[in-house]
């Protein structure tokens, strides 16, 4: 079985292959890229820097979207 | 701008040099079901539409994003920053907000207390600074206190918005001397957001003089919130013009409207 490294995805313990990108992590979660938005550790990534963010131990994902507000 | 009535010319809503064809800006959230938000969308000919910042649901198969349902080419989506009780946390509702690629427009609410939803008008301009620094054009939420909307004005904040009444209450306009007084000191848009419950309350607002009016639950909450829509679409033009037209002055004693002279013997 391949290592995995525990994160936290949206206040959610998730398990990801380690040295993982960002991009591969939306694309497990079989989320668009281009339809969240992505903050790492609170630091927001933009979408061309996705394929160069690597995930570690312990690391804080959000992953947002815009949801009917007022 | 074109109201009902060909003579009665108006100027567009300019909001941070963005003009606008509505002075009617409406929430996306609380509808019974999309097909319904969209619809009464339409209806209501709002551009200006508002939507919030939340966690995706990891779970695929359910599709929350309001994008999934509206055109971003044709609405204007103006992200909130709702459920935030402290500037920090506003400050990073909105630069998630901006990041989605759409436009630097925020609508900016620091809450202060749970039960009202009043804001905490010492986090909001401390949010609007550091937010108008980053170059975003704030649209500040606030509470119907001249002072404050001062102050948010001086932070250079795009447009204020003071509320009529508490949000989702449906009470309607109740401060109209404060907000005829905020509307006439500002130089910024005046935005009048939350509180209102029907149609007349849109009017009597917007007859107030502000620029324009913001709403949710008085159109998602209504029984058929397609038709209550268009009602305030009707109402808020109405009220625009009524408030363009200049009102008769009030009069506490009877003045008759046929004439006196050429009565019989």
């Amino acid at each position: 079985m391949t290592p995995r490294v525990d994160v936290v995805i949206n206040g959610e313990r998730k398990q990801v292959a380690p040295g993982a990108t960002l991009l591969e992590v939306l694309s497990e979660l079989e989320l668009d890229p281009r339809a969240v938005v992505v903050e790492h550790n609170r630091k927001i990534v933009r979408r061309p820097a996705l394929a160069d963010v690597t995930v570690a131990e312990g690391d804080a994902i959000e992953l947002v979207h815009f949801v009917g507000g007022g | 701008m074109t109201t009902a009535v060909e003579t009665i010319r108006d100027t567009p809503l300019t909001i941070g040099g963005h003009p606008f064809h509505s002075r009617l800006m409406v929430g996306t959230g609380k509808y019974p079901d999309m097909d319904t938000m969209v619809r009464a969308i339409e209806a209501s000919g709002a551009e200006v539409v508002t939507v919030a910042v939340r966690r995706v649901n990891l779970d695929r198969s359910k599709e929350t994003s309001v994008l999934h349902f509206l055109d971003p080419k044709r609405v204007f989506l103006l992200a909130n920053t709702a459920g935030c009780y402290t500037a920090a946390d506003a400050i990073r509702y909105a630069r998630l907000a901006r990041e989605a690629g759409f436009n630097d427009f925020v609508k900016l609410e620091v809450i202060g207390d749970e039960e009202t939803l009043l804001p905490d008008v010492q986090g909001l301009l401390e949010a609007a600074q550091v937010l108008v620094q980053e170059g975003f054009k704030v649209l500040a939420y606030t509470n119907e206190d001249l002072v404050t909307a001062l102050r948010l004005e001086d932070a250079g904040c795009a447009a204020v918005m003071p509320l009529a009444s508490p949000i989702g209450s449906g009470l309607g306009l109740l401060n109209p001397l404060s907000v005829r007084t905020i509307k006439r000191r500002l130089h910024v848009p005046v935005v009048v957001d939350a509180g209102v419950g029907t149609a007349s309350d849109a009017c009597v607002t917007m007859e107030q003089g502000v620029d324009g009016i913001l709403m949710n639950t008085a159109i998602a909450a209504a029984q058929d919130p397609v038709a209550m829509a268009h009602a305030m679409r009707l109402a808020t033009i109405a009220g625009r013009t009524a408030y363009l037209a200049g009102r008769m002055p009030r009069r506490d004693v009877a003045m008759p409207s046929s004439p006196t002279k050429g009565m019989l013997d």
